[in-house]
């Protein structure tokens, strides 16, 4: 019975007391949201392990030498398509599309596993070549940032998964609308946090 | 089959693991077997371990802290002890042995004693002090603990199942890499710490969102009480703060497994980098050990003295002022590994603006008890203790903060003693006022007063002996970790800390007489009215203990001190009864996914500590499973009938009578 | 003590996430969407424009490319997360600024300590030859 978004236009917040315990969606959405946050942390801590072992290949090639811009650039494409996608989804579930949220959600997951293909298929290229992530100090930062990443975004996958399975066999329950609404909240963050790792790493690296 | 598990890692050849282990093995089975014996083991399933609510899971925070307190207690006694015998002579433990001690006693101490004592306290009062049901995530917080739980239980398995880490509480590269620490000592201090440290950042998510979102009508921000402030601060730090040390043990733990780089000595790994991010961890973790002591000292100081807290805006100020601040000091704790003089200086600089807001704190709980009918019980005692122990302890720091002083002292025994001194006069003894003071509304009756101030006194005296030696000891020279040296100068004041640290025992030992005595007592000792202190704040408005749902209705809050508001309009108003409507309520429903969770990730940490790769994605795959079963359920909440609300709230209506009878007859 | 059922509430908070949907039609909203992806994709596209060119100057490229980051970021937090100045969404965007604060902090902390730290010391592949 409860509205998807509870707000209410018609009481200012100034000058009045606390109403009371904020609805579940509120709740959950919170707690979420500082999770996002607290992972943005830990993302932060990479980046700056990144930034100061960026120098140090001991020998061995550089970002210059390894990154391939149009795969990154693909990748990105592939990536903030399916941001826009999961928004679609996320308008199907407020308004209970069984349909529209199962195919928009499809096709959030068929871009993100084609995200990770061109990602591992990098990777591995890059074992190959002799530059995998024991070679320095510089690739096993690279490694790990950019990994680090593509773990979440696999975890999203599966997380995405359940999801369509639990729509599929429950329904728009609130509490699934309320992961639902988490998902999505991950979902962006992952491509908030690529957008640093492409300039960061990959535009800024290719530069030098 | 086992990786690199076999029979060797048990330390057959070395009595004390051996016979330690041995005790502790008889005496969980003995523990075991009288509960399946008598029947307990349905109840404990049901009440406790699949519990989710907020009061039981802090109970069992705080049950786990305290044991752990007794096993690093008992490392720190075996250390003194080695000391204090070591001059010119080996003492009784071989250097591979005591450096694990070391290791395991600040591991034991900061990761399952501080924390969990901290975070159960939290736990236990924070909803109540709101007026609300139980935190944002009940679920969640069950989980939390439990993998709280196996981190610790991991810990201890190293004792006697292989070894445990020897590079001290921090696991500083290149020592802690697998060229120069090839055992499984690393391995079980790094994965107990990241799957803990998971437990620890879902308690801190857990509680920023109670106290944002998850408050009784009228429970401004400026109208909750102070412990419920400095737990706002507490879990905004454990939210930022914990993610860089799952970064940095994780890259650690790759340089160990996959052989990567980051902070190796070849291939340009940089070990300061490890340092850095540790320490950009570690100094936002000493304050969320302490500032939920400052809550607790606010609210102790404030209800022992009859009055309301003095200067409650700028405490507030002062709370959320050291939480910003305690991100910007982190490099005061390796002033002396190569920064140059004007980065030593702006972090001296601002480390010592930091002591600032907790000395606005300091007069604010001073002009508290100014003027106030103060009541001299056990929780008041270690309040005092701690405001005089903690400002000796904080004024070292201020010293140790001076940069050149730092080059000195970096090390030494002064910071041992400086450190000890902040955090078992700040966190621990406000641990012990807070488990003093809300012990019986978690369980109906108070703790024994006269061995709770028995074990104050031989604590408070225990301290000063056992620490105040250390400090003359880093003066004169002496390093930290020292397993012997052969200075005489050094050997009478060891002799002294180790007198102190028999002291403490005894303390200790009161506090187990106190709660075996009190159990046995209890019947004199029952708190009959919920409100044994004549408190200030909305816990003390339930009943001891108080129901799972704890209140029939939620309070609706006008101003500070609510719930003594609450007293004084009752009072004024006493006779009027109004004849309340008691509706259904629904409290979430108990759920094994956090015991079953921390089962699994225990599985996962044992795997991985001995490369079990098998096991470990068993592990893996076990997690995963139970979080997909715990999303499936259909139910997750009960709900309790109206009638059954209506007779468990008769006794608190009982209550109440008592209390206004009480206040009547002062 | 009134009775404490959730019949109260809070009524002037978003979920992070959430929109303010008073009434907005499912076109309005994808729209909305759409405005965010065509934005970013335009940043995106300068960026590797940026990066790769010769029509900027070299030194500014760096700053060209975070501060394109920045918008991008910027782009996503209001189109896709719906972040507003509203007081609606005060404590969310209360929250992200103590998050950015923080990785700041840690980021601009670490990078300036180890810069003065690498300054100071020697490589460590240097003291481990004067080892042996």
């Amino acid at each position: 019975m409860s509205t998807i978004a509870l707000t209410d236009t018609h009481h200012g917040s100034a000058g009045r007391d606390w109403g009371g315990p904020a609805p579940k969606r509120i709740v959950t959405g919170y707690g979420f949201w500082i999770f996002i946050l607290s992972d943005m942390i830990m993302f932060s801590a990479f980046f700056a392990t990144y930034a100061v072992l960026l120098g140090q290949t001991a020998g061995g090639p550089s970002g210059h030498d390894l990154f391939n811009l149009r795969n990154v650039a693909i990748e990105t494409a592939f990536l903030l398509a399916s941001s826009f996608t999961c928004g679609m989804a996320s308008i199907a579930a407020d308004f209970r599309n069984k349909v529209w949220f199962q195919s928009a959600m499809a096709v959030t997951c068929a871009f993100g596993l084609a995200f990770l293909t061109i990602e591992g298929r990098e990777f591995a290229d890059l074992v190959a070549r002799g530059a995998g992530p024991t070679r320095s100090a510089f690739s096993s930062a690279f490694f790990t940032l950019v990994g680090c990443h593509g773990l979440h975004v696999s975890a999203g996958i599966l997380w995405l998964l359940t999801m369509m399975a639990q729509v599929f066999t429950k329904g728009f329950r609130p509490d699934i609308q309320r992961r639902i609404l988490c998902f999505a909240l991950f979902w962006h963050a992952l491509d908030i946090i690529w957008i640093a790792v492409f300039t960061v790493v990959y535009l800024l690296g290719s530069a030098q | 089959m086992l990786g690199k598990l076999t029979w060797d890692a048990i330390p057959f050849d070395q009595p004390i693991p051996m016979i330690a282990s041995g005790v502790v093995a008889l005496g969980i089975l003995a523990m075991l077997g009288w509960v399946v014996i008598r029947g307990h083991l349905p109840y404990l399933w049901r009440e406790w371990i699949t519990s989710v609510d907020h009061k039981r899971i802090g109970v069992m925070y705080t049950l786990l802290a305290m044991v752990m307190l007794l096993r690093g207690f008992a490392d720190a006694l075996m250390m003194r002890m080695q000391q204090s015998i070591a001059f010119h002579s080996q003492g009784f433990l071989p250097p591979e042995h005591y450096d694990q001690i070391f290791s395991a006693h600040g591991t034991i101490m900061i990761f399952f004693v501080a924390m969990p004592f901290m975070i159960g306290l939290m736990n236990f009062v924070v909803p109540l002090q709101l007026g609300v049901r139980d935190v944002a995530f009940p679920t969640l917080n069950s989980v939390g603990f439990w993998l709280t739980a196996t981190g610790a239980l991991l810990v201890n398995i190293s004792l006697v199942i292989g070894e445990f880490a020897r590079n001290g509480w921090l696991p500083y590269p290149p020592l802690s890499e697998l060229a120069y620490s090839p055992g499984v000592g690393v391995d079980y201090y790094l994965w107990s710490l990241e799957i803990s440290g998971v437990g620890t950042l879902v308690a801190g998510i857990n509680l920023v969102t109670t106290v944002l979102k998850v408050r009784t009508k009228g429970m401004n921000y400026l109208r909750m009480p102070m412990f419920c402030w400095t737990t706002l601060a507490t879990n905004l730090l454990i939210v930022a703060a914990f993610p860089i040390l799952t970064a940095t043990l994780a890259m650690l733990l790759l340089d160990r497994y996959l052989g990567f780089h980051f902070f190796t000595n070849e291939a340009g790994g940089n070990v300061m980098m490890f340092v850095n991010l540790i320490w950009a961890w570690g100094h936002p973790e000493v304050y969320i050990l302490v500032l939920p002591a400052f809550g607790i000292f606010s609210e102790v100081i404030s209800t022992f003295s009859g009055k309301p807290l003095f200067g409650y805006r700028s405490m507030v100020a002062a709370t959320m002022a050291i939480c910003i601040l305690s991100f910007m000091v982190w490099l005061h704790h390796f002033f002396t590994m190569g920064a140059g003089a004007d980065v030593n200086a702006i972090f001296g600089i601002a480390t010592m603006i930091i002591a600032v807001p907790t000395g606005v704190k300091v007069f604010n709980w001073l002009f508290t008890m100014y003027g106030g009918r103060v009541q001299f019980q056990t929780p008041l005692l270690w309040s005092l203790g701690f405001m005089v122990t903690f400002i000796i302890g904080g004024m070292t720091g201020v010293l140790m903060a001076v940069p050149p002083v730092a080059f000195v002292l970096h090390n030494s025994l002064f910071l041992v003693a400086h450190f000890h001194n902040v955090i078992i006069g700040g966190v621990l003894f406000g641990a012990f006022a807070g488990y003093t003071y809300w012990f019986p509304k978690a369980f109906g009756f108070k703790l024994h007063e006269g061995l709770g101030r028995a074990a104050f006194w031989c604590w408070l005296i225990g301290f000063y002996v056992a620490f105040m030696p250390l400090y003359v000891l880093g003066l004169l020279g002496m390093t930290r970790r020292m397993q012997h040296y052969d200075v005489a100068q050094w050997h009478p004041w060891l002799i002294v800390a180790a007198s102190g640290a028999t002291l403490i025992m005894c303390g200790i030992a009161f506090q187990i007489a106190q709660l075996a005595v009190s159990i046995r007592q209890r019947a004199q000792l029952r708190d009959e009215t919920g409100d044994p202190w004549d408190g200030r704040s909305l816990e003390w408005a339930t009943t001891s203990p108080p129901p799972a749902f704890n209140f029939a209705f939620l309070p609706e809050v006008s101003g500070e001190d609510a719930f003594w508001q609450f007293k004084k309009r009752a009072a004024e108003q006493s006779g009027s009864e109004e004849k309340p409507e008691y509706r259904a309520i629904e409290i979430p429903r108990n759920s094994p996914t956090g015991f079953v969770c921390a089962f699994f990730a225990t599985v996962m940490g044992f795997a991985l500590i001995w490369h079990i790769w098998w096991m470990v994605a068993v592990g893996a795959i076990g997690a995963f499973v139970t979080f997909v079963v715990f999303a499936w359920r259909d139910h997750d909440e009960d709900t309790i009938p109206a009638d059954e609300v209506a007779r468990i709230d008769r006794r608190h209506r009982a209550q109440r009578h008592a209390i206004l009878s009480r206040e009547a007859a002062e | 003590m009134t009775n404490g059922h959730e019949q109260a509430f809070n009524g002037t908070d978003l979920a992070p996430g959430d929109e303010h949907v008073g009434g907005g039609s499912i076109a309005l909203r994808v729209v909305g969407y759409l405005t965010g992806l065509g934005l970013a994709i335009l940043l995106t596209a300068t960026s590797f424009f940026v990066a790769g060119t010769d029509l900027v100057w070299e030194p500014s490229i760096p700053v060209a490319l975070v501060v394109l980051a920045i918008a991008q970021m910027g782009v996503h937090l209001v189109f896709f997360l719906h972040m507003t100045t509203g007081a609606d969404n005060t404590n969310n965007v209360l929250a992200l600024a103590f998050g950015v604060l923080i990785v700041m902090l840690v980021m601009g902390g670490s990078l300036w300590i180890m810069a003065n730290l690498n300054h100071n010391m020697m490589p460590m592949d240097q003291i481990m030859q004067m080892q042996r």
